[in-house]
């Protein structure tokens, strides 16, 4: 690890003025120090935000609930009001990483960490999002891991997160805090695609901090699923996963939400796929029907055209758990 | 503790404060020092074990107030104030921690380069309180990889531990 100066804020005010170009924010670590090790980052500062108070889960006045950034992935998981009312965030989250790095990782964190490709992380080949304008190996290189969505020439990775998932299902905010002030940034607009900028993953600015994550007052508590399909039964990122919810009137779908991880640069959501499920009976050809949709644009590469298929079945088959009640 | 860290500027040594194995150290830390290599290096405690160093193989595991984590990934500074339990500080004045004999008992090691990781885990998984099915405890120990393969036993011995440490809200 290349040497850095490290500060330990007690308020928001004192850590947004340590931050700059050469400054990063630490909370969990667990992702941010692996990348110093690997010597891809050589921040010269470091300033660790556990002394915030961004410590909290709060109820909203519209009856949802704010996430404070330094909420724990493991302590947010069992929460007993995250259980009972949004267990689509719990199952995504439990799903995720390991024990250990669950009860190290934070909200905020969650959402920043970086792709696992495995070009990003071997510094010694050419990376888009390392390095830009270098090139990326990975379009015609060992693919099986990356993009079948909205990928660009320059970047083919995939956001590993397994909350992300949830949150851009539920339709979650990004609640932030910089030298502009406050603001909230809707799921869907919080990470990018790559385009020809991968090395932007999100739309945070430089300064800026993220503070809280808020959940709608939906939770699709009774009818939701969270699949993900790995190369081993646990402790893997994901070749596919489905973030499902419905809201049902007896057998007919009031409302869906569908949100794809391990297959794109962001979660992948997409409104036109889950308002062909409104109104019609929850059944399996309902369900093929959004699948298709889903991945009416995927565009494989050359080790990962098996993914569109296991997407589509997983797709099918998760809106099938939810729909027959959440799993237990 | 923030008084004694440095000002915007050069990087310095941190002074930082853990009760580590039940005694008050006061300690003075790089930034960059991770806990693993604070404890393996500066304090001789080789116990906690490096495997790979990136949060993968969970050999590095110890307690931070009472909870799990992968000290390779942790910087001892961050730990400042808390209170951190390595393997070495699991057996009581009366003999071996439950889950240390646990993992005699049922021979639940070959090479034994996981198993301080695998113990401390274990101990960690047993405070959560959150397996009760064989199936959870496999998966709530997928973060501690055996090259060995001596899983069978290790789960033999952690189900057998557990009983006696379950509601004992133990913090080590």
């Amino acid at each position: 690890m290349t040497p850095f100066s490290y500060h330990r804020p007690e308020a928001i005010d004192e850590a947004l003025a340590l931050a700059g170009p050469d400054s990063r924010f630490i909370a969990g670590g667990t992702n941010l120090l692996d990348l110093m090790k690997e010597n891809l980052l050589h921040p010269r500062r470091l300033i660790d935000i556990n002394r915030l108070p961004l410590r909290e889960i709060t109820p909203t006045p519209e009856g949802g609930l704010l996430i404070g950034a330094l909420v724990g992935n493991a302590e947010l998981a069992w929460d007993p009001r995250i259980e009972a009312r949004y267990p689509l965030v719990a199952k995504a989250i439990l799903a995720g990483a390991s024990p250990q790095l669950r009860n190290m990782a934070s909200t905020g964190g969650n959402l920043l960490q970086r792709t696992r490709c495995y070009y990003f992380y071997d510094a010694q080949t050419p990376c888009n999002k390392r390095e830009p304008g270098s090139g990326c190996p990975a379009r015609d290189g060992l693919n099986r891991m990356h993009a079948i969505l909205g990928a660009s020439d320059a970047c083919v990775a995939v956001h590993p997160s397994d909350l992300c998932v949830a949150l851009a299902a539920l339709g979650a905010q990004v609640h932030t805090q910089g030298p502009q002030g406050k603001r909230r940034i809707d799921f869907a607009d919080f990470h990018r695609l790559p385009d020809d900028e991968p090395w932007r993953d999100n739309n945070l600015d430089e300064r800026e901090l993220v503070t809280a994550v808020e959940l709608p007052p939906q939770g699709y508590a009774g009818h939701c699923a969270y699949l993900k399909l790995r190369d081993r039964a646990s402790y893997a990122f994901a070749l596919v996963s489905v973030a499902a919810a419905l809201d049902l009137d007896g057998e007919r779908i009031r409302g869906a939400r569908i949100a794809l991880g391990g297959v794109a640069h962001k979660p992948w959501r997409l409104v036109e796929a889950e308002q062909l499920l409104c109104g019609r009976r929850a059944e399996p050809a309902a369900f093929a029907e959004a699948a298709e949709r889903l991945l009416q644009s995927a565009q494989p590469l050359a080790g990962n055209a098996f993914k569109i298929e296991l997407a589509r079945r997983a797709i099918v088959r998760a809106l099938g758990e939810a729909a027959g009640g959440t799993p237990r | 503790m923030s008084q004694n860290l440095p000002a915007a500027g050069a990087p310095a040594a941190c002074r930082i404060l853990l009760e580590l194995n039940g005694e008050r150290r006061e300690l003075e830390v790089q930034p960059w020092t991770t806990l693993l290599d604070l404890l393996r290096d500066q304090l001789g405690l080789s116990g906690t074990k490096k495997g790979c160093d990136h949060g993968q193989c969970g050999a590095c595991t110890v307690l931070v107030d009472g909870r799990r984590i992968n000290s390779c990934l942790s910087l001892a500074v961050m730990q400042d104030g808390a209170k951190v339990t390595t393997v070495e500080g699991l057996a009581g004045a009366d003999g071996l921690h439950p889950m240390q004999a646990a993992f005699v008992r049922h021979d639940a090691f070959q090479c034994g380069y996981c198993t301080p990781g695998q113990i401390c885990s274990a101990v960690g998984l047993a405070n959560e309180n959150r397996a009760h099915t064989r199936d959870e405890l496999r998966e709530q120990m997928s973060g501690n990889l055996c090259r060995c393969g001596a899983y069978p036993n290790i789960l033999a011995a952690i189900e057998d531990a557990l009983p006696t440490l379950r509601g004992q809200g133990g913090d080590a």
